[in-house]
């Protein structure tokens, strides 16, 4: 679950990684209980669950695409809609936000023009908050892709994400 | 042979590694093969320390000294100072030496004074080498239990250690294990709950990243005296070192004999598999739990039957924290009598607490039951930043409580912090200084549960909007007196209505900051 490993397939035409995900989730086959573990895999894949990903695994371990969607929806890392290369985190629990973790976040939205939950145009950030990643020791904390940043100062921001392309 | 004369340990966990440690730890080698002490000094890779925000840190032995804040361009003058010259580098000592940074490996034998029974190998062992836990003593508790006590002897022995469950509930342990060993049914699962998802909480994170092969033999533990046959690690999606290492553990246990089956040429059979979680707060009350390992979203369930009876596929299961589970070995090892030895009369034991905030250390520690809230900041934390004082704390996490100075002299434990209408929770202490503003902090919490209210049931998913609104109201002064007394009663309505403990416990919060800072809440509003 590198980070390296998802900027690249994003770039990459959907299609081609198709049979890479049926290769990936053949170990699930006919078991539903190992749904969040094959969607954790897909949405590493593609960055997001396309529809016809969702359709291939619906297949494969044997559950309703509505019992997907119910999935999907209720856990904070999937997502539906394509993200760009690189996911921005900021964390907003209660350590974070004593801490300045708001204006951290209010900085991000501002410098890359997007809104929480948003992408910027050229895809190559997207912008969400967490409620605790467990660094709160080094609180406000943001992750990018998996690195975490702790002691984020507004002014330190955009030297942060000069490191992702 | 080669003789080592000097360890360094480098901590690596998400803190130090973000510091750059592993370049660090390139860096030293590199310098040490310079000078040809390659082969008389050895770098060694640990957990957590224990210190966190003050960017690299390691500890060089047998002299003990703790260096912070460790860059590469540190690095050629450290190795020609301490370890060439053997003057240890004053400029990166770490001065502020909080009271856990002094434990030495040697001085741990004086437990009474410096207590680790969780976190005893954290910071001491490589936690990606399992020989290094067998030589400071591991899997002989599950040795030990297969070969000289029956699964009732075992949960006999917990039961009479007093240990009380340290996910937040502080349920007894013992109990528990007994309810689930009298369960009849062929097939039984452990689970261990690693979704640590209370805001302000990464104790269990650092216990699984500092000493992962501690919670594999609390779980064959476990496994053995309910006779169960299988083990899952549910574990936040979040924290990838923590499930890296767990899961080489796993693997390097299984290698061993540890796993699989009959372990120790036993009868006993057990294996260990991990789940990622998806980034849902539910999900640490442990029927919500259950359902997300089904594979289904994570609404929690209708209880009872508690997952004791009918849990995972409906099979008799028994829930335990990270916390809980690192504890057993220890009490295997040494006995119940031994524990108790540790804590208050009520609460034995230790307690891992994370501490932040406004302190001069935030950080892991590990202390008895019973240890007040003053050492704990005072002491512990090195008391307030920036020469401020104290005005309260938020205990326990957003599900947690505001106390204010008063309760400084509180003995914490589960049984004592009942009476004051606070809980111990999962052990987070977030301090606040004079300058924090409770009614912001407040409203911080509730847009947490807002935004965690899972929709299942209506008192919780109305309430927690509805408590938005108001809070919001009160913080731009724009709220009423009454705006007050319906908080309250909002709170107290989803308190007895809602399905499961997350909407039951947004009213600890809510009642501990109106009861202890009702001033600044009267301040921002209208009669």
């Amino acid at each position: 679950m590198d980070s390296e490993h998802q900027c690249q397939c994003a770039q990459q035409n959907e299609e081609e990684l198709y049979p890479k995900l049926e290769e990936m989730i053949e170990q699930h086959k006919g078991r539903p209980t190992e749904l969040i573990m094959a969607l954790h895999k897909a949405q590493n894949l593609f960055g997001y669950l396309p529809k016809k990903a969702q359709e291939i695994i619906s297949e494969r371990l044997n559950v309703p695409i509505s019992t997907i969607c119910g999935v999907i929806t209720f856990y904070s890392f999937f997502s539906t809609v394509p993200k760009g290369r690189h996911s921005i985190k900021v964390c907003l629990g209660t350590a974070c936000y004593v801490r300045g973790g708001q204006q951290t976040l209010e900085r991000v939205e501002k410098e890359l023009n997007t809104k929480v939950g948003g992408t910027t145009e050229d895809r190559r950030f997207s912008v969400d908050v967490v409620r605790c990643i467990g660094a709160c020791g080094l609180a406000p904390a943001m992750l990018v892709d998996n690195d975490v940043y702790g002691r984020v100062k507004s002014t330190k921001i955009m030297d942060i994400l000069k490191k992702y392309e | 042979m080669n003789i080592v004369r000097n360890h360094i340990l480098i901590s690596i966990d998400a803190g130090t590694i973000m510091s750059g440690a592993r370049a660090v730890e390139d860096a030293l080698i590199k310098e040490l093969t310079k000078y040809g002490l390659d082969k008389e000094v050895s770098v060694l890779e640990t957990g957590s320390l224990g210190i966190t925000g003050m960017g690299v840190v390691l500890v060089v032995y047998p002299e003990g000294i703790y260096y912070a804040n460790v860059t590469t361009k540190d690095v050629p003058e450290l190795v020609e100072e301490h370890l060439l010259k053997g003057r240890p580098l004053k400029r990166l000592i770490l001065t502020e030496a909080p009271k856990r940074t002094i434990i030495t490996k040697e001085k741990t034998g004086l437990l009474k004074e410096q207590p680790r029974i969780v976190l005893k190998n954290c910071g001491f062992i490589n936690p990606e080498n399992i020989d290094e836990y067998i030589a400071a003593g591991g899997y002989e508790a599950i040795a030990k239990a297969l070969q000289t006590m029956t699964p009732e002897d075992v949960v006999k022995e917990v039961k009479e250690s007093g240990l009380m469950g340290r996910g937040g509930a502080g349920f007894p342990t013992g109990l528990k294990w007994e309810f689930a060993i009298k369960t009849p049914g062929e097939e039984k699962f452990v689970i261990c709950n690693a979704d640590e998802g209370e805001p302000g909480t990464f104790k269990d994170r650092l216990i699984l990243e500092g000493d992962p092969h501690k919670l594999i033999e609390g779980m064959l533990i476990a496994g053995y005296a309910i006779k169960a046959t299988m083990g899952f690690v549910y574990i936040r999606g979040e924290y990838n070192l923590s499930i890296e290492r767990i899961e080489k553990a796993i693997a390097d246990a299984r290698s061993y004999g540890l796993l699989g089956k009959n372990i120790l040429e036993s009868n006993f059979s057990f294996d260990i598999f991990v789940k990622k979680g998806a980034g849902a707060y539910i999900c640490g009350e442990e029927t919500a739990l259950i359902e997300s390992l089904e594979g289904k979203r994570g609404h929690p369930r209708n209880k009872p039957p508690f997952p004791i009876n009918a849990g995972l596929w409906g099979k008799p299961t028994l829930v335990n924290n990270v916390e809980t589970l690192a504890n057993v070995p220890e009490i295997i090892r040494n006995g119940a009598e031994w524990y108790r030895g540790y804590g208050t009369e009520k609460c034995s034991g230790t307690k891992v607490y994370t501490i932040l905030g406004h302190v001069q250390t935030p950080g892991l520690i590990e202390t008895e039951m019973g240890t007040t809230l003053k050492e704990i900041i005072f002491e512990y934390g090195g008391g307030i930043k920036d020469g401020k004082n104290f005005k309260g704390a938020l205990i326990g996490g957003a599900a947690g409580a505001f106390i204010s100075s008063e309760m400084l002299d509180v003995k914490m434990d589960f049984v004592n912090l009942r009476e004051y209408a606070a809980a111990l929770g999962s052990g987070a202490i977030l301090v606040m200084n004079e300058d924090t503003d409770i009614v912001d902090m407040l409203k911080s919490v509730l847009h947490f549960f807002k935004h965690e209210s899972c929709g299942h049931c209506v008192p919780c998913r109305l309430g927690t909007a509805k408590l938005v609104e108001i809070i919001d109201r009160i913080a731009n002064s724009k709220g009423k007196k009454k705006d007050l007394d319906e908080l309250m009663e909002i709170t107290q309505a989803m308190k007895g209505a809602s399905f499961c403990p997350l909407g039951q416990s947004v009213s600890l919060p809510v009642s501990s900051a109106l009861r202890y800072f009702k001033d600044e809440f009267m301040a921002k509003v209208s009669a």
